[in-house]
């Protein structure tokens, strides 16, 4: 068990369904608002975080493509939280 | 000097194994391919959420007749159809030629869930007479939803290439760039729905 935590994939993983279950749950409780998009965002954005870092495997990638994914995350949740602000006003 | 004090800590930070050089797994052009979808992504995304600033009520409103136990469902059979999609990628790494096509066929198989899941769902919606002019809510929901089950499909396809690959021993550690390759593609598709969960089924 804790050998198998040693691959980055396997922890990736567990993190990815953990996070997974939080934004289900968040559903369910009817979490809504600024904090609730907060929360759901950043949730997102460390999943979708691992994906590119630990099953891409852009980690030991080349810096230009690592920004170049990060980027588009940082990009897109930047698009979708500045949506949201908009509406809340 | 620089030199001496970066190959100093380096060997503090791990005195066994030297760094290895920056190395982008699969094909370049795979790469350029998974750019042009992201970006392409990244509009639709952004036109769902300005839509929703301007029609709040109505987003509000249809979003609680989605099914966000299908959602979540579906989330977990990509990031697992994506871990094994990683362990095939170490496998052949490591030479385990029989572990390769065992996890591209287990990884295969998450897809089809997500499938079969997401079919339940849109059955159940177009049973119900909702279709793309019922509302904009609905218009972006099966638009957006169908264009990711069609990369679905996709990667599912390049995957079944793979493990026919597979199965001939193509892969190892002399060479898994064409495994390397269809797995980007697939942990992209995984990737576009780990945004497009929350976007579309839970945030309010």
């Amino acid at each position: 068990m804790i050998a198998a935590l040693k691959n980055s994939a396997h922890r990736a993983w567990l993190v990815l369904l953990v996070a997974t279950g939080i934004t289900w749950y968040l559903g369910e409780v009817g979490a809504a608002g600024t904090w609730a998009i907060v929360a759901m965002l950043a949730i997102a954005f460390v999943k979708g975080r691992l994906v590119i870092l630990d099953f891409m495997e852009l980690r030991g990638a080349p810096l230009m493509w690592r920004v170049l994914l990060e980027g588009w995350l940082i990009f897109v949740s930047t698009l979708i939280l500045l949506a949201y602000w908009m509406s809340l006003k | 000097m620089l030199a001496i004090i970066q190959r100093m800590t380096t060997l503090v930070a791990s005195p066994t194994t030297a760094p290895a050089p920056p190395r982008l797994p699969g094909d370049l052009a795979i790469w350029f391919f998974i750019l042009a979808e992201l970006l392409a992504f990244a509009v639709f995304f952004a036109a769902y959420a300005f839509s929703r600033a301007g029609n709040v009520e109505l987003f509000n409103l249809y979003q609680q007749t989605l099914d966000r136990n299908a959602g979540a469902l579906n989330t977990v059979l990509l990031i697992t159809g994506s871990w094994f999609v990683v362990r095939a990628v170490q496998a052949a790494h490591r030479d385990d030629r029989a572990g390769v096509p065992r996890n591209i066929l287990l990884g295969f198989l998450c897809g089809g869930g997500f499938l079969i899941v997401k079919v339940v769902e849109y059955a159940e919606k177009f049973g119900a007479g909702i279709s793309m002019s019922t509302n904009t809510f609905y218009m972006f929901y099966i638009s957006l939803t169908f264009f990711h089950f069609m990369h679905v499909i996709l990667g599912m396809v390049i995957l079944a290439i793979l493990w026919t690959q597979a199965r001939k021993g193509v892969y190892g550690s002399h060479d898994a760039h064409g495994l390397e390759s269809g797995a980007a593609y697939w942990h992209m598709v995984d990737l576009l729905w780990i945004v497009l969960f929350p976007l579309v089924y839970v945030m309010r």
